[in-house]
C-alpha cells in the first residue's frame, strides 16, 4: 500500500485515495473542431511509462481534492506530489533523472 | 521406549514438563519447549508424510520455516484442523493431536505409492503430454483423478470459528529477524532513539545461537544474548514480537507481519484471537533474515532420516535429540563439520564423512581427524538404500575430472546430514523490489541496492558467521537509525566480510557417466527431480520461469526456500550457462502460508461490508418486509401478507398504485445540491439537457453521459432557486455521479462557481404515487397547494408537512399521479408513519423495489445500469427527445456527432409481448430474427427487462434490438432450452401512452 502524500492534508495510506489517470490531459476546449481521431485520441490514449509518469489522484476518503503526483513506475516512488493548475515541478524530474543516472 | 534418542541432559527444553500428544494416534511424549518435529525424532520417528506426488516416506529435513516435508495436520476439534502445518514449527503442547497426510490407508501401507513405481513413466509436463485426448475428459476425468491422487493436506470443512485481529503500527526501524544480526541491530538502533518493532518467527530470540550449546563461545561474550535480550524487553521504545513472521514486504515500507497468538497454548481462551496480522509502516527496514542450509541432490536423498547437517545439529543442541545412531556425514564445505563433531562427542556413531572436495583442510576438517572420524575426500554419494527409513548409502570416488571412478562402496547408517552450503534468505529483500547480485566466491544470490528504504545485515547478505553478524547488525541498526532521522555520530560500516571458503557450487552431485540419477530429488514438496529438469532443459525451455511453471519447481507452499538455487544450478549446467545469466524467478509473498482468516480480520459476518439502511428500514422490518441488497443498502422489495408468495405481493401491490394509492421509501435515491452563482452553466456543461430554460420550481429528467457518448446515469434534477439545484442520481450511481462532477469541476473547469455536496443520507424520500395520492397528503401538507394546476407534474415547492420542513415533489415513476416527499432524515419515520395513517382511509399500500420495477417498465422508463450496459447511447434508449440541441456543448455531446453513434445497425430500446401471455422472457436472453436458425447464431439483441404486469393481465419485457423500432410489429424469437419463444416488438410504453394518468 502507498503512503501518499495529498499536498492539502499530508501523507496519508493509498487507502485513502482512487487514482485518477493520467495527467495533464485537458479536455478540448472546442471538442466540436476536433477530428474523430482526435477525440478518440482524448478519450483512450494514455502513456504506459516506465519510469516517471505523471498521474492524477483523488484523496477521496480525505479533502475530497484532486491532485497531480509524479511516480517512478519501476519503484513506485512519489517524486512530488502538486496541485492542480501547477505545472510539473521541474526540480523533481531533474532529480528523477539524477536517481536514473546513478542506479 | 520413551523418548529412546533424548541425550540425558542439555538443549533449552524443560525437562521438568513432560507433555503428552498423538501422532496419527499414537501416544507420545516430548518435554516443553519441543517442537512437534523434536518431539518425534526423540522418539525415534522419522517417516512423518508421504510425498506430493509419488507418495515418498517422507520425514523432517530441517529444523525451520524451510521444512518442504514433514507436512502434518493439527486436530483441535472439527473446525479447527490445520494441514500442511510444518512439524519444524509446530511448538509442542500438552494433548496435541498431530496427523500424517496424503496417505491411504496408512502412513507405513500407502497405496498411492505405487505411483512412485511407475515414476520413471511420470516424467515433467507427463500430465500435460499424456492425458492430451479427448479434451473434454480433462474436467471429469482426468483433472479429478490427478488431483485425488497428487495433493496435501485437507481443508477443514466447518466454518472457522476462531476470530483474527489487525492492527496498524508506525516505527523508526522495523527489523525482521531476532538472530545475532537482528538483535544488535535493535539495540543499536534502540539505544540511537529510534522506535523499533522486532519480529522474529521462532518463539524465542537468539536465531541460530539457540543450536549453540554455548552461545557466548560463538561470540566471544558469554553473556551478550542473555543481556541483549533482557534489554530490549524491557526498552520503551522497542517493540518485541515473537512467533511473528514478515510474510510480506510491499510498497513504501509497509511490513505485513503475521503474529500467532494462540498456536502453541493448549487451551487458547476462545475470546482471544488466534492470529494478529499487522500492517507496520517503517520509516526504515532493517532486514536479519539468517540463511537456509542448501540439501545435496543425489540419487534417494529424500528418505526419512536424511537431514541437513545444521539441522540435526539443531535438534542435538537446542533438544537434545540425536537424529540417529549411525551418522554419515555429506558435505562440501566445512561448516557442516560441526554437526558431524557435536554429534559424534554425543555418542553417535560417525560412520563416514564424505566431502565432495579433493580436499579438506580447515580447522574443522582437522578437528574431525584428530576425532578419529572415517573421512572420505573427492567422493560422492550414487544412491541409498532403506524404504521407511535410510538403512545405508553407497559412495564412489571422484577421479581428478571429479568423475566417479571404481567400485561403489556401501556405508550402514541410520541417519545422513547433508549440506551444500547455505544460501542467504533474500525472499523480502527481493520482494522490496532489491536487485540480487550474484556472487561468485559465495555461490549465492546477495542483496544489492532496494528502491526502499531497506538495508540487510548478518547472514542474509553473506556474513554467516555469528560474530561478524553481529557486528554488522549493529553498524547496521546505527545506520537505519541515522537515516530514520536520528541524530547520532559518525558510524563506519565495515565492508562485509564474506567468508566464501569452500562454498558448494549449486547443482547435483557428479553421477556415472550413462547412469542417469533417477530420484535425486530438488524440490522435495512438489517431488522435482534434477532429471525432470533436465529433461525439461532438453525439451528446449530456456527462461527459468518457463521451466519452472513446467517441472512446478519452487511452486510448492515451500516456495522453493531450499530447492531453488540446486534447481538454478542444474538448469545452469545443461543449457551451458552461468547461474546468474539464468536468472532467478520472483520471490513473492507470503514467505510462509498465512491464515486466510488474519487477511479477513475482523471484516466476517455482519462486518464483511458496511451495511445502509433508510429512517424508514426499522418500519418495513416491523412490517415484515423482504429486502434486498443494492449496492450496500437494504431495500424493501416486497411486503408479503399472510404468507403470500413475492409474486402474489408485488401483484397486489401493483395494482393498488394503480387503482388507489402505494407507499414508497425512495430514501436511497442519490442527491447531490448543486449550489453557486455557476451552478446552471455547470448543469448545462455536464448534463445533456438545457438547464437555462427550466424555471424555478419545475423538474426534468436529467441524462448523465460519460464524454464517450454513453449513458452513465439519469434522475430527476429540480430547480430550487436560480443559483441551486437539487440533483437525483441512481441509487447505485450516487457516488461515482458526485465524484465525475467533482472531477470536471475541479480539474477541467475551475472557473466556475459551484459548490457540491451529497445530500443523500440528509433527506428521506417518501413517495406517494397512485389516483389517491393527493387525498392522502392534502390533510397533513402545510403552505403548498396540491392542485394540477399550482403543482403540475414536474415541478417543486417547498413547505411543510406534518409541521417538518420539506421539499415536496410532484414527480412520477410510475405512471401515476405522484409525489415524494423530501423531509429531514431525522423526520422520515415519523412523517412516513404519518401518511401511512392519514392513507389508510385511501387504501394505501406500502410497495417495495419489485412491484416499483414493474411499474416503471410498464411505462417504459428505463433503469440504468439494467437496461443500459456502458454502449447505450441517448437515442438507443429512446431519450434523444431529451438533449438541449441548441447547447454547443456537453459531456459526450462530440462523441454523439461519430457516425457509428446513430447508424441503423444501433440496438435499440422496445417492448416484447410474447405470444403467450404468461410467460414471463428471461432477462438476459438472446433475441434472434428467424425460428430456424439453430445455435450458433448471431442474436440481434437481448432482454433487459421483464415482469408479469398484473395491470395487463399479462408478460412485458424491454429489450435492445438491432434497428429495432423500424421492427414494430415484427416477431421475433427467443431461443429457449425449451425451444423458440415467439416475441412481437411493440413501443416500450405499455400502459398509458398518453400520460393522462400522471398529469391528473
Amino acid at each position: 500500500m502507498l503512503l501518499i502524500s495529498c499536498p492539502y492534508c499530508g501523507e496519508r495510506p493509498e487507502l485513502e485515495f482512487v487514482h485518477g489517470g493520467q495527467a495533464h490531459i485537458a479536455r478540448p476546449g472546442d471538442p466540436s473542431a476536433c477530428s474523430d481521431q482526435q477525440w478518440a485520441d482524448y478519450l483512450y490514449r494514455r502513456d504506459n511509462i516506465k519510469g516517471v509518469h505523471a498521474e492524477r489522484w483523488r484523496h477521496t476518503h480525505g479533502c475530497g481534492r484532486f491532485f497531480n503526483a509524479l511516480r517512478d513506475t519501476t519503484s513506485d516512488h512519489f517524486l512530488a506530489t502538486y496541485k492542480v493548475g501547477e505545472p510539473p515541478p521541474a526540480q523533481a524530474q531533474a532529480q528523477a533523472q539524477l536517481r536514473k543516472a546513478t542506479t | 521406549m520413551s523418548q529412546a534418542l533424548r541425550t540425558p541432559s542439555g538443549g533449552r527444553i524443560n525437562r521438568a514438563r513432560t507433555v503428552r500428544f498423538t501422532f496419527d494416534g499414537r501416544e507420545l511424549t516430548g518435554f516443553e519447549g519441543d517442537t512437534l518435529a523434536s518431539a518425534l525424532l526423540a522418539n525415534d520417528v522419522h517417516l512423518v508424510g508421504r510425498s506430493f506426488k509419488y507418495h515418498r516416506p517422507r520425514g523432517v529435513l530441517t529444523a525451520g520455516p524451510e521444512e518442504p516435508s514433514a507436512l502434518v495436520a493439527i486436530r483441535r476439534d472439527a473446525a479447527r484442523v490445520t494441514p500442511n502445518l510444518r512439524a519444524t514449527e509446530v511448538e509442542l503442547y500438552e494433548g496435541l493431536v498431530a496427523e500424517s497426510q496424503n496417505r491411504w490407508p496408512s502412513l507405513k501401507l500407502d497405496v498411492g505409492a505405487v505411483s512412485g513405481l511407475l515414476s520413471p513413466f511420470i516424467p515433467a509436463g507427463f500430465y500435460y503430454k499424456t492425458f492430451m485426448w479427448p479434451r473434454r475428459a480433462w474436467q471429469w476425468l482426468y483433472e479429478p483423478k490427478i488431483r485425488a491422487a497428487a495433493g496435501l493436506g485437507r481443508a477443514p470443512e466447518h466454518p472457522d470459528p476462531d476470530s483474527y485481529s489487525n492492527r496498524f503500527a508506525h516505527c523508526d526501524v522495523l527489523i525482521v529477524g531476532g538472530g545475532p544480526a537482528g538483535l544488535a541491530a535493535a539495540h543499536a538502533a534502540a539505544e540511537s532513539g529510534a522506535r523499533i518493532i522486532l519480529c522474529e518467527q521462532q518463539p524465542q530470540l537468539g536465531g541460530s545461537l539457540l543450536s549453540e550449546t554455548d552461545p557466548g563461545a560463538a561470540l566471544g561474550d558469554g553473556e551478550w544474548l542473555s543481556r541483549t535480550i533482557q534489554g530490549l524487553m524491557n526498552h520503551p521504545r522497542v517493540t518485541v514480537l515473537t512467533r511473528t513472521t514478515a510474510f510480506g514486504y510491499f510498497p513504501h515500507n509497509l511490513i505485513g507481519l503475521e503474529q500467532r497468538l494462540t498456536e502453541h497454548l493448549a487451551q487458547p481462551d476462545p475470546r482471544q484471537p488466534r492470529e494478529r496480522q499487522w500492517q507496520v509502516r517503517a520509516k526504515e527496514v532493517l532486514l536479519a533474515t539468517g540463511a537456509i542450509e542448501r540439501p545435496l541432490v543425489f540419487p534417494g536423498n529424500d528418505r526419512p532420516g536424511i537431514l541437513l547437517a545444521g539441522a540435526a545439529r539443531s535438534y542435538l543442541n537446542r533438544y537434545g535429540v540425536l537424529a540417529g545412531r549411525r551418522a554419515v556425514l555429506l558435505t562440501a564445505s566445512d561448516e557442516a563439520y560441526r554437526s558431524a563433531l557435536d554429534l559424534h562427542r554425543a555418542g553417535v556413531t560417525i560412520a563416514a564423512i564424505v566431502d565432495v572436495r579433493p580436499q579438506a583442510a580447515g580447522e574443522l576438517p582437522e578437528a574431525a581427524r584428530r576425532a578419529g572420524l572415517p573421512l572420505h575426500t573427492a567422493a560422492t554419494v550414487v544412491g541409498t538404500t532403506g524404504r521407511l527409513r535410510v538403512q545405508g548409502i553407497r559412495i564412489q570416488r571422484l577421479d581428478a575430472q571429479g568423475q566417479p571412478q571404481g567400485a561403489a562402496e556401501r556405508i550402514a547408517c541410520d541417519l545422513v546430514l547433508m549440506s551444500g552450503g547455505h544460501t542467504p534468505s533474500v525472499h523480502l529483500f527481493s520482494q522490496s523490489r532489491g536487485k540480487l547480485h550474484w556472487n561468485e566466491a559465495l555461490q549465492a544470490f546477495l542483496p544489492g541496492q532496494s528502491p526502499e528504504k531497506a538495508r540487510c545485515a548478518g547472514a542474509c547478505r553473506g556474513i554467516f558467521s555469528a560474530e561478524a553478524a553481529r557486528r554488522d547488525g549493529e553498524s547496521a541498526g546505527a545506520l537505519a537509525a541515522r537515516d530514520a532521522g536520528l541524530a547520532i555520530g559518525a558510524i563506519i560500516r565495515e565492508p562485509p566480510l564474506l567468508e566464501a571458503a569452500g562454498a558448494a557450487v549449486p547443482g547435483e552431485l557428479p553421477q556415472p557417466a550413462g547412469r542417469p540419477a533417477i530420484k535425486a530429488f530438488v524440490d522435495w514438496q512438489n517431488d522435482v527431480t534434477s532429471r525432470d529438469l533436465s529433461l525439461a532443459a532438453r525439451e528446449g525451455f530456456r527462461s527459468i520461469e518457463h521451466i519452472k511453471r513446467y517441472t512446478t519447481t519452487g511452486m510448492a507452499t515451500d516456495q522453493g526456500k531450499i530447492s531453488n538455487l540446486n534447481a538454478l544450478g542444474i538448469v545452469a549446467r545443461q543449457i551451458g550457462k552461468a547461474i546468474p545469466e539464468v536468472g532467478l524467478t520472483t520471490f513473492r509473498m507470503p514467505y510462509t502460508p498465512v491464515t486466510f482468516g488474519s487477511f479477513a480480520g475482523y471484516a466476517r459476518g455482519e462486518l464483511f461490508d458496511p451495511v445502509r439502511t433508510t429512517p424508514i428500514h426499522d418500519w418495513a422490518v416491523h412490517e415484515g418486509a423482504v429486502f434486498e441488497d443494492v449496492g450496500l443498502w437494504k431495500r424493501a422489495r416486497y411486503f408479503p401478507r399472510n404468507g403470500e408468495s413475492m409474486h402474489a405481493a408485488v401483484n397486489r401491490e401493483c395494482q393498488s398504485v394503480r387503482t388507489s394509492c402505494g407507499l414508497f421509501d425512495a430514501s436511497t435515491l442519490g442527491k447531490i445540491e448543486v449550489v453557486g452563482k455557476d451552478a446552471v452553466t455547470f448543469m448545462n456543461r455536464l448534463y445533456i439537457n438545457s438547464w437555462t430554460s427550466l424555471a424555478v420550481g419545475r423538474c426534468r429528467y436529467g441524462i448523465l453521459l460519460r464524454d464517450d457518448g454513453f449513458v452513465y446515469d439519469d434522475g430527476i434534477v429540480a430547480r430550487i432557486a436560480e443559483d441551486r439545484f437539487h440533483v437525483t442520481t441512481t441509487t447505485g450511481g450516487a457516488a461515482r455521479v458526485l465524484a465525475m462532477m467533482e472531477d470536471y469541476l475541479q480539474t477541467e473547469w475551475r472557473d466556475l462557481s459551484v459548490w457540491l455536496t451529497s445530500t443523500t443520507e440528509q433527506w428521506a424520500v417518501i413517495a406517494v404515487q397512485g389516483p389517491g395520492a393527493r387525498h392522502v397528503l392534502e390533510g397533513l401538507v402545510q403552505d403548498v397547494d396540491l392542485s394540477a394546476a399550482a403543482l403540475p407534474h414536474m415541478s417543486v415547492a417547498p413547505g411543510r408537512i406534518c409541521g417538518v420542513p420539506m421539499r415536496l415533489f410532484r414527480v412520477s415513476f410510475t405512471g401515476e399521479l405522484g409525489f415524494e416527499i423530501n423531509v429531514p432524515a431525522d423526520f422520515g419515520a415519523a412523517v412516513w408513519e404519518a401518511v401511512y395513517e392519514a392513507g389508510r382511509p385511501h387504501g394505501i399500500t406500502p410497495y417495495g423495489t419489485e412491484a416499483m420495477h414493474v411499474l416503471r417498465a410498464e411505462k417504459g422508463y428505463i433503469i440504468v445500469g439494467q437496461d443500459t450496459d456502458g454502449t447505450v447511447t441517448p437515442d438507443d434508449a429512446g431519450l434523444a427527445w431529451a438533449a438541449g440541441t441548441r447547447k454547443s456543448d456537453f459531456v459526450g455531446k462530440r462523441a454523439l456527432e461519430r457516425p457509428v453513434m446513430h447508424g441503423p445497425e444501433r440496438k435499440q430500446l422496445v417492448g416484447l409481448l410474447t405470444a403467450e401471455p404468461h410467460v414471463v422472457l428471461e432477462e438476459g436472453a438472446q433475441i434472434v430474427p428467424d425460428a430456424r436458425v439453430t445455435p450458433p447464431t448471431r442474436p440481434i439483441g437481448h432482454v433487459t427487462s421483464s415482469y408479469y404486469s398484473a395491470t395487463l393481465g399479462r408478460s412485458i419485457a424491454l429489450a435492445l434490438v438491432r434497428a429495432g423500432r423500424e421492427r414494430m410489429g415484427q416477431t421475433l424469437y427467443v431461443p429457449m432450452p425449451g425451444g423458440n419463444l415467439s416475441v412481437q416488438v411493440v413501443s416500450p410504453v405499455f400502459y398509458d401512452p398518453k400520460g393522462s394518468r400522471q398529469n391528473a
